[in-house]
């Protein structure tokens, strides 16, 4: 898999009262991430190559990926594959990147979701209602100790294109 | 081809109320928006001034007051001549109850082909709305220096 061939589609960027080490930790780790990530626990194996796994809260595995590049605490990519079926052979991977520069007292944190191929405006619309609230929690449990708790309903748009293209996706 | 915009949405613990009045109170935004006033008296059709530090950044005209619900206003900047020269854009806000949190959504459009001031902007929203998050859940703005943003030209 060539990184180069991945163009971002979703840019996202947020400013924390932090420090990059913090942030770092909180998308990292599975005891942070089940506050903000909607109950889901991140697991990653923080070297080239390593595994990284989304479990939903019952420990079901969500999203499979591996990690491609690792530079703690400035920049964190890896392959973010959702588990239905068809999915990976008919979108192809999916690339998140997180970047971290510190921007004076505060921390920039920049998420990149990369395709290596032009995605509908229905496909990108599950990861463009997604990650504000994701990253809104995060910052709001950095900043305060308090998550957010923000119900979602499932990505329907998002979902009746996937199923269009012959993908199953959850009943 | 997607149409010149900058979408951002974010969620806040507060109440429509507040966001309202930190989106039109001087004496917020002076705290979050890198010391910037907002001078209107928030009626549609009124003026509005952006002033920072005794200059006039950005002027406007009020097309929506919805309030708490909806702000919508036109955004011209004119620091330079440049700038001044493309027509201007518009900015909405979006503000929904979400559960205990408020969603807001900014739509900043309009933009003419090309236009130099798209960049800036997107490199300025997610600053300014952040320190207002912040602002209003923990009462403290963030310290993000206007260099950090990456914004061309300005250093």
């Amino acid at each position: 898999m060539n990184i180069a061939n991945f163009k971002p589609a979703i840019v996202y960027t947020i400013y924390i009262a932090s420090t990059p080490e913090k942030v770092w930790q909180a998308l990292t780790s599975a005891e942070f991430s089940r506050q903000y990530f909607f109950g889901n626990a991140v697991e990653v194996d923080l070297r080239v190559g390593g595994a990284f796994i989304v479990r939903t809260p019952d420990g079901a595995l969500h999203i499979s990926g591996e990690v491609i590049e690792c530079d703690p605490p400035k920049k964190l990519t890896v392959t973010f594959n959702v588990n239905w079926p068809q999915l990976i052979e008919k979108l192809g991977p999916t690339l998140v990147t997180y970047e971290i520069e510190q921007a004076g007292e505060a921390v920039k944190l920049t998420l990149l979701q990369s395709h290596d191929r032009p995605l509908s405006d229905d496909i990108l619309s599950g990861g463009r209602q997604g990650w504000p609230a994701i990253l809104s929690s995060l910052k709001s449990v950095l900043e305060t100790g308090q998550a957010m708790t923000i119900k979602m309903a499932p990505p329907q748009r998002m979902l009746d294109a996937l199923k269009e293209m012959g993908i199953a996706t959850p009943e | 081809m997607s149409k010149p915009e900058f979408v951002y949405i974010t969620y806040i613990e507060t109440t429509p109320e507040k966001l309202w009045q930190a989106l039109t109170s001087s004496e917020f935004s002076k705290r979050y928006w890198f010391g910037t006033e907002l001078r209107s008296d928030w009626k549609v059709g009124s003026p509005l001034a952006l002033v920072m530090n005794g200059t006039t950044t950005d002027t406007g005209q009020i097309l929506e007051a919805d309030r708490p619900r909806r702000l919508s206003y036109t955004f011209h900047h004119v620091t330079s001549e440049a700038a001044r020269r493309e027509r201007p854009s518009k900015v909405v806000f979006h503000l929904e109850p979400y559960g205990k949190l408020v969603k807001l959504t900014l739509t900043h459009e309009d933009f003419e082909a090309g236009s130099r001031l798209l960049d800036g902007i997107s490199k300025g929203w997610p600053a300014i709305l952040s320190s207002l998050k912040s602002l209003l859940e923990s009462g403290t703005a963030l310290e993000i220096p206007v260099s950090a943003l990456g914004i061309e030209g300005v250093s």
